[in-house]
């Protein structure tokens, strides 16, 4: 079976409602396992002291923020070159839980910052390009809405998410194109040196693996409901024809 | 409940405000999911009754 028979919206529904129970019971088991663990049963940073347990939901919600927007890139393009409609709805699904990942990684380094840098902002690059991100994202929101006809709106978004896709990269990678700033380099890499000590990163991965399959669940539903939504737009508008 | 010093408030705000935003954005994505599943069936139901009269 191709994986672009997938772009059919009756087939797509099909698969998000049999992997959606699974896909949610994963996330919680994840999620809460991840938290409790990081939460309750590690230690404190010698430096930051109990801050360090703030890791635990910065980190996996950056890492969100920046790969929804990669998602929707990805399947922006797909409905510029190939239009399936599914590609474009599964964008406009991701966008506001890519939002709301953009608010938690900002607010909780911030609430980071201020005990640790000794304030709650900085216009520092990566700080800079990831508030440049959240706008992003609320133009791309605001754009689906403000245009009414599907298909147009899909369009214009799209090259909207091609443009935003810049400032992605740069809240990724702002650390390594200037080498000045508060923030410090990544948590987590495949690189050991790199890597937080091994008592924060496995329950790091955890609350990494729960935020992502949150993120796969959150897309699958909202997409379903996206073409559902979709379905029902067109039999108004025949109905009404009628 | 772990000693969190004097960084309990940081570190208290910071997972209630994103347990709060995660579990508001699950109920919202939800709700939509049922009212719009809701509208759907009802809309093919009425086109169905519309073709067979």
């Amino acid at each position: 079976m191709s994986f672009w028979e997938y772009a059919n919206p009756v087939r797509f529904n099909r698969l998000a409602t049999t992997v959606l129970p699974w896909s949610a019971g994963i996330t919680a088991l994840c999620l809460s396992v991840g938290l409790i663990w990081g939460f309750f049963f590690t230690p404190d940073d010698f430096r930051q002291g109990s801050t360090v347990k703030i890791i635990y939901i910065h980190v996996p919600s950056a890492f969100i923020a920046i790969n929804a927007w990669l998602m929707m890139f990805v399947t922006s393009l797909v409905w510029l070159i190939r239009r399936h409609h599914v590609s474009a709805l599964a964008a406009r699904a991701a966008a506001p839980i890519g939002a709301t990942m953009t608010v938690i990684a900002l607010f909780t380094g911030a609430i980071w910052g201020q005990p640790m840098w000794g304030t709650w902002w900085e216009w520092d690059p990566r700080l800079t390009s990831f508030l440049v991100l959240f706008v992003f994202y609320l133009g791309y929101m605001a754009l689906w809405e403000a245009v009414e006809d599907p298909d147009k709106a899909a369009d214009l978004t799209a090259v909207l998410c091609m443009v935003g896709s810049v400032f992605a990269l740069l809240s990724r990678y702002a650390v390594f194109f200037w080498n000045q700033g508060l923030h410090q380099g990544a948590s987590l890499s495949l690189d050991e040196e790199t890597n937080v000590a091994d008592v924060f990163y496995y329950p790091l991965l955890v609350c990494l693996a729960g935020f992502v399959m949150l993120f796969v669940t959150l897309v699958l539903l909202r997409t379903r409901t996206e073409i559902r939504a979709r379905r029902a737009l067109a039999l108004m508008r025949r109905m009404g024809e009628a | 409940m772990p000693d969190l010093g004097p960084y309990s408030f940081y570190v208290l705000t910071s997972y209630g405000v994103t347990l709060a935003l995660i579990f508001g954005l699950v109920i919202w994505s939800w709700m939509r999911s049922q009212r719009v599943a809701a509208q759907l069936k009802e809309l093919e139901e009425k086109r169905q009754t519309t073709q067979t009269t």
